[in-house]
C-alpha cells in the first residue's frame, strides 16, 4: 500500500511535499521519504501518484514491494 | 542537508521613520539624479535606448536591464526555490539546476527567513546591490509559498530593494494577484516557443493540475499559460522580460516568432540566450550531443530581432545564488554560516548617498562617450569592428589581461559603441580543450575581435595574439571603457584612411561551455 523514494536518487528538490494528499512526504536526512502506512497510492485522490508525476528523476518515486497494492488491501 | 532557522526578529532594522524611508525613495527617482536634462540626455545615453520614460525610471539601476546599470549595480538571486512543475531538455535537476538560464550550481537551498538574512547582510556590505531576485534553482512559481515569504520578509525590513523573480510560466497566472501585492515590478519569463511543436521538442514533460502532460499537448498547455500569464502581467502594468534559450536545429529560427509573439503582448525586453550544453551536465540535450550556437550565430539572430524591440546582451547567465556585480560572484563570502555570525544594520541613508555617486559617475562616462562619437560622424558609417574589453566593472578599462575571467565585447562603428555581448575566458579547460594553454583558450573566445582593451599585458601574449590578428592596446588603463574604445577606433580609421593599413573583417568566436561556479571564480 505504499509508494517509497529512492533517496540516492532524490535531489531533495521538495516538489512532491506539497502535492501528496496524505501528508505523507517530509524531508529527512537531506532527502525525501515516504511514509508507508499514510501513502494510499493517490487512489481516491488522483488518477496518478502525484510524488512520481511531479519528481524530476524518473523511477525515483516507486512502488514499495514489502507492502501489499493498496486497492487489494 | 540540514537548514538553520532564524526569526526574522533576530534581523537588526534601523531607526528611520517610515516617512524618511518614502522621502528617500522619492528623491531618488527621477531623471534629474542622473544629471541629465530630461529626455533628451537620458534617450541618447545609451541605457535607454526606445524604452519609454516610465520603464526606463524603473530599470536604470537594474542590473539585469539596463547595460549601462550592470556596470554599477548589483544584484543578488537567494535559492528558496527548489522544486519545479516542467521539465526542460537544458535542465538536469538530479544534480542542480537554475530557472531558464543554465546548468546551475546552487551550493545552499535557503529557507525564506535565512534568505532574508542574507540580502540584509549582503545590502549592507554591498551598497551597490539594488535587486534582489527569486530564480530557482527550480521555478520559483513552484514554490510559491517560500517565494512570497521571502518577498515578505524582504519588503518588511529593506524597502529600497526592488523585487524579481523569474519563471518558466506555467504557473504564472495563478500569482499576477500575488506578484503584484509584493509591489514585485521586475518578472522574467522563460519562453523559448510559441509554437507546440517545437516545443516538444524542448520540454518532455510538465505537471498541471494535479496530472503529468507529456509531448505535443504538455507544450500546448505551456505555450497557453505562459501567453496568459504574460498579458495577465503586462494589464497589471508589471514589467516582463522574457528569455529564451537558443537552439541550433530546434528553435534557432524560431525565436524570430517569439520575439513576435511577446512584444505584442508587451514584454519590455527579450533576452537570448546561447545553449549551454555539454555531455558533462547530463542534460538530455548535452548527452544527445545538441550544440550550442556560436557567438556569430547568436549575435546575428539577436540583431535580426533588434529592430523589434530591446534585445539584452549582457545577461551572465549567473548562477541561481549568485551575489555581486554581473559577472564576479562573491557568494562565497555570504555563507549561511557567515552570515548567521554577520552584526547586520540596514543603512538606508548610506546606501543611497553610494547610489548617488555611483550615479555621477555613470552620467561622466555617458557623456565622455558621446563627446567621442560626435567628432567622428560621417566618416567610414560603414565599418564596423568589435574590440574585447578587460573590466572589472565601474565601467573602466581595469582587469590585468592574464587575471581576465571574461571579456566584454563592444562593436564600433561611428555611431555608437555598442555593448553586443560578454564571453567568458575562465571554464574551457572543463569544455574539452584539456591542457592547452589559457591563451589559446581567449584568442579562441575573442577571435572576432580586432583588439583587446586591457589595464595590463606582458610581451609575450602581446606578442601572440599580435600574431592572432588581434591588437592588444593598454595605453587606456582605468579610463571608461566606450570613451577609449572608440578613440581607439578613431586612430584605426584614420590609418585605413592613411593607406597604413587594411580594414578586414574577423572570423567567428567560441562561446564558453560551462556554469559559472564559485570554483572557476576562484580559480
Ligand atoms: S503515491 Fe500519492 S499518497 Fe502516496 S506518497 Fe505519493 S503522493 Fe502521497
Ligand atoms: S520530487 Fe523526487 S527528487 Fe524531488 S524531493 Fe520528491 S522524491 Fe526527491
Ligand atoms: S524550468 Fe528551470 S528548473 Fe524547471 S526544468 Fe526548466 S530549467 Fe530546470
Amino acid at each position: 500500500m505504499a509508494y517509497k523514494i529512492v533517496t540516492s536518487q532524490c535531489t531533495a528538490c521538495s516538489a512532491c511535499e506539497p502535492e501528496c494528499p496524505n501528508n505523507a512526504i517530509r524531508e529527512k536526512d537531506g532527502t525525501f521519504i515516504i511514509k508507508p502506512e499514510k501513502c494510499t497510492e493517490c487512489i481516491g485522490y488522483f488518477d496518478e501518484p502525484q510524488c512520481v508525476a511531479v519528481c524530476p528523476v524518473d523511477d525515483t518515486c516507486i512502488i514499495d514491494g514489502v507492502y501489499p497494492r493498496y486497492q487489494a488491501a | 542537508m540540514q537548514q538553520q532557522e532564524v526569526g526574522i526578529d533576530s534581523i537588526k532594522k534601523p531607526g528611520s521613520s517610515m516617512d524618511d524611508v518614502m522621502q528617500q525613495m522619492a528623491e531618488h527617482k527621477g531623471c534629474g539624479t542622473s544629471g541629465g536634462s530630461g529626455k533628451a540626455s537620458c534617450g541618447s545615453s545609451g541605457g535607454q535606448g526606445d524604452l519609454a520614460p516610465d520603464i526606463w525610471e524603473k530599470v536604470k539601476n537594474h542590473p539585469c536591464y539596463s547595460e549601462e546599470a550592470h556596470h554599477h549595480y548589483a544584484r543578488m538571486h537567494v535559492a528558496v526555490a527548489p522544486a519545479c512543475n516542467i521539465q526542460c531538455n537544458y535542465c538536469n535537476r538530479k544534480y542542480d539546476c537554475a530557472n531558464e538560464s543554465r546548468p546551475g550550481v546552487v551550493s545552499e537551498k535557503l529557507t525564506p527567513e535565512v534568505a532574508a538574512k542574507k540580502v540584509l547582510a549582503v545590502a549592507s556590505t554591498i551598497p551597490q546591490m539594488t535587486v534582489l531576485g527569486i530564480a530557482g534553482p527550480g521555478d520559483s512559481l513552484a514554490n510559491p509559498a517560500k517565494t512570497f515569504k521571502t518577498f515578505e520578509l524582504i519588503s518588511q525590513v529593506a524597502p529600497d530593494i526592488k523585487l524579481c523573480l523569474s519563471t518558466n510560466g506555467l504557473a504564472l497566472p495563478d500569482h499576477v494577484q500575488e506578484i503584484k501585492k509584493y509591489n514585485v515590478d521586475h518578472v522574467t519569463v522563460t519562453i523559448n516557443m510559441v509554437d507546440p511543436e517545437v516545443g516538444a521538442k524542448i520540454y518532455p514533460w510538465i505537471y498541471y493540475k494535479n496530472k503529468r502532460y507529456t509531448g505535443v499537448e504538455a507544450a500546448r498547455i505551456l505555450h497557453e499559460r505562459q501567453m496568459l500569464g504574460l498579458e495577465m502581467l503586462t494589464a497589471e502594468k508589471i514589467l516582463v522580460k522574457v528569455n529564451s534559450v537558443m537552439i541550433p536545429g530546434i528553435n534557432d529560427d524560431h525565436l524570430v516568432e517569439v520575439n513576435k509573439a511577446v512584444k505584442s503582448r508587451g514584454a519590455f525586453l527579450h533576452n537570448i540566450m546561447p545553449l549551454i550544453s555539454a555531455p558533462e551536465h547530463g542534460t538530455v540535450f548535452g548527452l544527445n550531443g545538441q550544440r550550442g550556437p556560436t557567438a556569430q550565430e547568436l549575435k546575428a539572430l539577436q540583431d535580426k530581432c533588434e529592430g523589434e524591440m530591446n534585445m539584452m546582451r549582457h545577461c551572465r547567465q549567473c548562477r541561481a545564488d549568485a551575489v555581486g556585480l554581473l559577472g564576479e560572484d562573491r557568494s562565497a563570502e555570504f555563507t549561511v554560516d557567515k552570515i548567521m555570525e554577520m552584526e547586520v544594520s540596514y543603512d538606508l541613508e548610506g546606501r543611497k548617498k553610494y547610489q548617488d555617486a555611483v550615479e555621477a559617475e555613470r552620467q561622466k562616462e555617458s557623456d565622455a562617450k558621446h563627446a567621442e562619437l560626435a567628432e567622428m560622424a560621417g566618416e567610414f558609417a560603414a565599418v564596423k569592428v568589435l574590440v574585447a574589453i578587460a573590466t572589472k566593472g565601474s565601467g573602466r578599462i581595469n582587469e590585468h589581461f592574464g587575471h581576465a575571467k571574461e571579456f566584454q565585447i563592444f562593436e564600433l562603428s561611428t555611431q555608437s559603441a555598442k555593448f553586443v555581448g560578454h564571453r567568458r575566458v575562465d571554464l574551457y579547460c572543463q569544455g574539452g580543450y584539456g591542457d592547452e594553454d589559457s591563451l589559446a583558450t581567449v584568442i579562441r573566445a575573442i577571435n572576432d575581435c580586432h583588439a583587446v582593451f586591457v589595464a595590463k599585458i606582458g610581451g609575450c601574449p602581446k606578442a601572440d595574439l599580435k600574431k592572432a590578428g588581434i591588437e592588444a592596446v593598454d595605453e587606456y588603463a582605468n579610463e571608461f571603457i566606450e570613451q577609449s574604445a572608440l578613440r581607439w577606433f578613431k586612430d584605426y580609421l584614420g590609418k585605413i584612411k592613411s593607406g597604413e593599413f587594411v580594414h578586414e573583417a574577423r572570423g567567428d568566436a567560441q562561446i564558453r561551455q560551462g556554469a559559472y561556479t564559485p570554483e572557476s571564480a576562484a580559480a
